[in-house]
């Protein structure tokens, strides 16, 4: 019988060796599911994964990764701070879209002046928002003891009603013929997040999301706060005797994560999405929980994990469109990456040995 | 930044002529908002495309990608599709509006149809149906066979569009019944059938016996069906499952007519940008099988209706016409301009509650 | 605005309906973490359960047997995310995301061609005598089967639960899962047996959606009510009773928001749409007082060290 023993200590080798060879597993899962969809399972794979970096319009794909990653890796990251402190934030998308709300509330505000502040401002506005969403379930957590994966849940709900409204009121465009949606930003200079580089795909918020890696990844490995969050994790009780005050540390993870989340959102809105509309939100928020955790909680490993799940969106765009494929099937097979990540994981920190004794 | 923008141009002008050169038949995409299996909107979309492709067999090649959030995701499917050498581009959601002008630019060659939305270019054109027509239909019904007085309405969210519905029902309810008043329910949802069975129980709680839904599940129908003595209609597609049961008739979205004369058109070169807002008439908006339960005079009134609005005799906002306040709108034998109702943003006169916002 | 047209007794006979999908996903979802696990894959076990109830409801004409294979399906799916996380030792938070993400996918794979058909009806149940009963017989006896399977298994939960040795055992895997290893109590069997009931639950409450209350089969059609079971497992503070309760709190208040709409009250609709919600967090925060029967070991892997 097959037995699952402990490691004395986390397998350097299958650190590394664990994504790879999930990777391959979904390979080879996803192909046998797209061949009993009718398709070419090499072919297929070939198009999700090569094709949007290396075809000849890979030209146009390649900044598009940093376009669809940039806001998964902002978002993941915040997140994954919580998550290693065993704080559950699943409501990053709420987060997200009132960070989007206020960042583009004051940028219409000032709506037709021009200036260089309005930008800066809008930027922390969208902090602002997603901060004070996240700091609802994280104060009613810290007074009331109340769970803070279903207030945050809850919250998404809210933000979305929210969303709605303000699409077909207070921010709809009164230009717009009575459509529902605000004015577009990108028509609007001042609030304009645009490409730094023209057809780079580099906006202020893939900088934001690169700052964030490098951030998290020294304050994890430097600053007393980041051992603070990985002590909470690992050993809640040790924490208490390193004097770390939970409550603090509540604040200040869901504070962070939701204050990254609400950038996303703003750089977001303000820039490749460009207005507020009914259905701006597009999952971003959950996504990074998987992101998150597709990388490991570790910074270097989300931002890895969320180009590579970027890149899944897209092949998976070209493959529905090139092959026909359901977009059910994308879906499924983003499913099953997570699905071997998350099983071949077991052999990092544990090592398989045979024996005779039955296992409990 | 000028030179950098110029040779993005060259560089898609050249991915573009790549990817005409391995062409031999016109390919066409289609982007949608929902899944095709959403039972409605997307469904009835992708109905269209099955009919091009059944019209034109191996002249043409057809493409879609189902599922696609408005804003960057749909500019970058947009995008591929023209760089894989597609020469027609339908983009069926309104909120594909801006994506689609912005692709369009970088695309001169590429022609572009957006659905439902008022943006325009020298490769851009917008289409949508006047389903108000069909309203009117379904109003006129309403109005004559119902004997609460009291008919429901499910709207989603409430847009222009769910607004002219709702309006162009009521004048025709009235005009035939006097006495008749309209409950009206916000799901604000695009799509959750749960809700819309809710919905749909409510009003009938309330005393509704007729059953307007603005909404694309069947779930008000079964509503309909499970209370017994009421009535419905399809929306979006015919729903001739309930016809044995509450439905008595339906607004079918008929893309297809429109999808083939375009792509007919590229074919033959004589394609140009245009504003189409289809009814009854070019078989848009199609008006289900009118059943048995309805009596047989209403029916002949109902199919007159039809036959009126098809030939361009009438339209259904003709004057006189009051908005909700009591203000004019339309002066005697008037008739609304397209402007007014695209944006329409009021209620008329008779229609009790405000609406959202 | 006319309050008099909401009658009471058709609305508490509609929030019994609104309340049963809910109610079955959430109190499947109850035991596995009574069990110490926390699976958060309930919406992607719903939609499966809804799509293998509609397909074979639609394919035999036996809407009962459809339930049976939403059963199944749900704890089929279920069963994946039992060897993701009792096996090889996975994160649950990321499994349960992971299985929401995988069962949408596949509900959507094996509902291409289900769209516009009309499932066979339910047999609805009509007492004789009970049903005639004035008010009580429109209330509470003139439902479709599922409502009181709904009832019958919470009240079974919660005998289980509370008076049997197998309800003990439960909690104490839940509990203190080295403590009942070295009882001798077999933790991860237990566990995956309390996952697949609650995919079973799942899928149960997904079908009674795709075969009566809408019914028909559209992608995506649970639309979120697995994420609000979730929600009221915690609000129900693990006690079978509180999540009948909150079941019908929480669809009563999507019910009379509707109806509130339906009367001409003057509230604007955006915040009738969110009180469901906010109502659902206000809830969470006074029930949060009592913190005496979260399960202790929720969440936490167990890997049996000897």
């Amino acid at each position: 019988m097959l037995k699952l023993e402990k490691r004395p200590q986390p397998s350097k080798a299958w650190v590394w060796l664990a994504p790879v060879v999930a990777v391959i597993a979904t390979m080879i899962a996803g192909g046998a599911l797209f061949a009993l969809l009718g398709k070419d399972p090499l072919v297929a794979i070939r198009t999700i994964f090569w094709d949007p970096l290396f075809s000849e319009f890979a030209f146009f794909y390649r900044p598009q990764l940093l376009v669809k990653g940039a806001p998964l890796i902002l978002i993941a990251i915040g997140l994954s701070l919580g998550f290693r402190a065993g704080i559950w934030n699943i409501g990053a998308e709420g987060q997200y879209i009132v960070g989007a709300l206020t960042g583009a509330g004051v940028g219409l505000m000032f709506y037709p002046m021009e200036g260089w502040f309005i930008f800066p401002l809008m930027v922390m506005a969208g902090a602002l928002g997603g901060w004070a969403w996240a700091t609802i379930p994280a104060v009613l957590k810290v007074k009331f003891g109340t769970n803070e994966i279903l207030v945050s849940l809850m919250l998404v709900y809210v933000a979305e009603q929210l969303l709605a409204s303000m699409s077909l009121g207070l921010m709809k465009n009164p230009e717009g013929f009575g459509f529902p949606g605000s004015r577009n930003l990108q028509q609007y200079p001042s609030a304009h997040n645009a490409e730094l580089i023209a057809g780079s795909g580099m906006h202020w918020g893939v900088v934001a999301a690169l700052i964030a890696v490098i951030f998290a990844y020294v304050m994890l490995t430097r600053h007393i706060l980041g051992f603070h969050i990985r002590l909470t994790g690992e050993a809640p009780r040790a924490a208490r005797f390193a004097g770390v005050n939970p409550a603090r540390l509540v604040l200040i993870c869901l504070g962070l994560a939701g204050a990254l989340a609400g950038l996303a959102g703003m750089f977001e809105v303000s820039g490749p999405a460009g207005r507020v509309s009914i259905d701006f939100n597009v999952g971003y928020g959950f996504t990074a929980i998987i992101v998150a955790f597709l990388g490991r909680l570790h910074p270097l490993g989300i931002a890895l994990a969320g180009l590579l799940m970027a890149l899944t969106y897209i092949g998976g765009e070209i493959a529905q469109s090139r092959l026909g494929l359901p977009a059910a099937a994308i879906q499924m097979f983003q499913g099953m990456l997570l699905f071997f990540l998350l099983a071949v994981d077991v052999m990092t920190n544990y090592r398989l040995r045979l024996t005779w004794r039955e296992v409990a | 930044m000028k030179l950098s923008k110029l040779l993005t141009t060259a560089a898609f002008a050249l991915g573009l002529a790549t990817g005409a050169m391995a062409q031999d038949k016109l390919k066409v995409g289609f982007v949608y908002v929902g899944p095709v299996g959403d039972g409605g909107w997307t469904y009835e979309h992708d109905k269209g495309r099955q009919a091009v492709e059944a019209e034109f067999g191996d002249k043409v090649e057809t493409v879609f990608v189902e599922s696609v959030p408005e804003g960057p995701d749909a500019e970058r499917v947009m995008t591929q599709m023209a760089l894989d050498g597609a020469k027609l581009i339908f983009t069926t959601s309104f909120g594909f509006m801006d994506p689609t002008i912005n692709v369009a630019a970088k695309f001169p060659d590429v022609k572009f149809e957006h659905a439902t939305g008022y943006k325009r270019a020298d490769n851009v054109s917008t289409y949508s149906a006047r389903f108000y027509e069909g309203r009117a239909i379904q109003g006129h019904i309403a109005g004559k066979m119902t004997e609460s007085n009291i008919v429901g309405y499910i709207g989603s969210y409430p847009i222009p569009e769910v607004i002219r519905g709702i309006n162009s029902a009521f004048i025709h309810a009235r005009k035939v019944n006097p006495d008749v008043q309209f409950k009206i329910v916000w799901a604000y949802t695009w799509f959750d059938p749960a809700k819309e069975a809710d919905a749909a129980k409510v009003l009938i709680e309330q005393g509704a016996d007729v059953i307007l839904q603005h909404t694309d599940s069947t779930a008000p129908l079964a509503a309909a069906a499970e209370a017994g003595n009421i009535i419905g209609f399809g929306q979006a597609s015919d729903m001739s499952e309930y016809a044995d049961g509450p439905r008595v008739s339906s607004i079918i979205d008929n893309w297809a007519p429109y999808y083939i004369a375009r792509v007919k058109a590229v074919m033959d070169g004589t394609w140009t940008s245009t504003d189409t807002w289809d009814g009854i008439g070019p078989g848009m908006v199609g008006i289900g099988e009118i059943t048995d339960k309805v009596p047989a005079d209403v029916k002949a009134e109902a199919l007159a209706l039809k036959d009126a609005i098809a030939k361009g005799d009438y339209h259904p906002f003709t004057g006189p016409l009051n908005k909700q306040d009591g203000s004019v709108w339309l002066a005697d034998g008037e008739v609304a301009d397209d402007g007014t109702l695209l944006g329409m943003d009021f209620y008329v006169e008779g229609i009790e509650g405000t609406i959202p916002n | 605005m006319d309050l008099s047209s909401i009658n009471p007794i058709l609305l508490l006979a509609s929030l019994m309906v609104a309340a049963t999908p809910l109610l079955l996903a959430a109190v499947g979802e109850l035991v596995v973490e009574k069990a110490g696990v926390l699976n958060l894959g309930v919406e992607g076990m719903m939609i499966t359960g809804a799509i293998c109830g509609f397909a074979i409801a639609v394919n035999t004409g036996n809407p009962l047997l459809g339930v049976l294979a939403a059963a199944a399906g749900g704890a089929v799916l279920s069963l994946l995310f039992a060897l993701l996380t009792q096996v090889a030792l996975a994160n649950q938070v990321a499994s349960g995301l992971g299985l929401t993400l995988f069962g949408l996918g596949l509900s959507s794979l094996i509902g291409q061609g289900y769209q516009g058909i009309r499932p066979p009806s339910f047999p609805r149940l009509n007492i004789p005598g009970l049903s005639d009963m004035p008010v009580l017989g429109r209330i509470l006896f003139s439902h479709d089967l599922m409502v009181y399977l709904g009832l019958i298994i919470v009240t079974a939960v919660w005998f289980m639960l509370k008076y049997t040795r197998a309800g003990l055992i439960l909690r104490a895997v839940g509990e203190n899962h080295e403590a009942a290893h070295a009882l001798g109590y077999k933790v991860v069997r237990i566990r995956i047996m309390a996952i697949l009931f609650g995919g079973a639950c799942a899928g149960m409450g997904g079908a009674y959606i795709s075969l009566i209350r809408v019914p028909q089969w559209t992608e995506g059609m649970t639309a979120g009510i697995g994420w609000i079971a979730l929600a009221l497992v915690v609000f129900a503070s693990w006690k079978p009773w509180r999540v009948l309760l909150g079941a019908y709190l929480f669809g009563g208040v999507t019910v009379i928001q509707l109806n509130l709409q339906a009367a001409g009250v003057a509230i604007p609709v955006e915040y009738l749409a969110m009180s469901p919600y906010l109502i659902t967090i206000l809830v969470l925060v006074i029930m949060s007082a009592d913190k005496s029967s979260a399960p202790a070991s929720l969440g936490r892997v167990f890997h049996a060290s000897r």
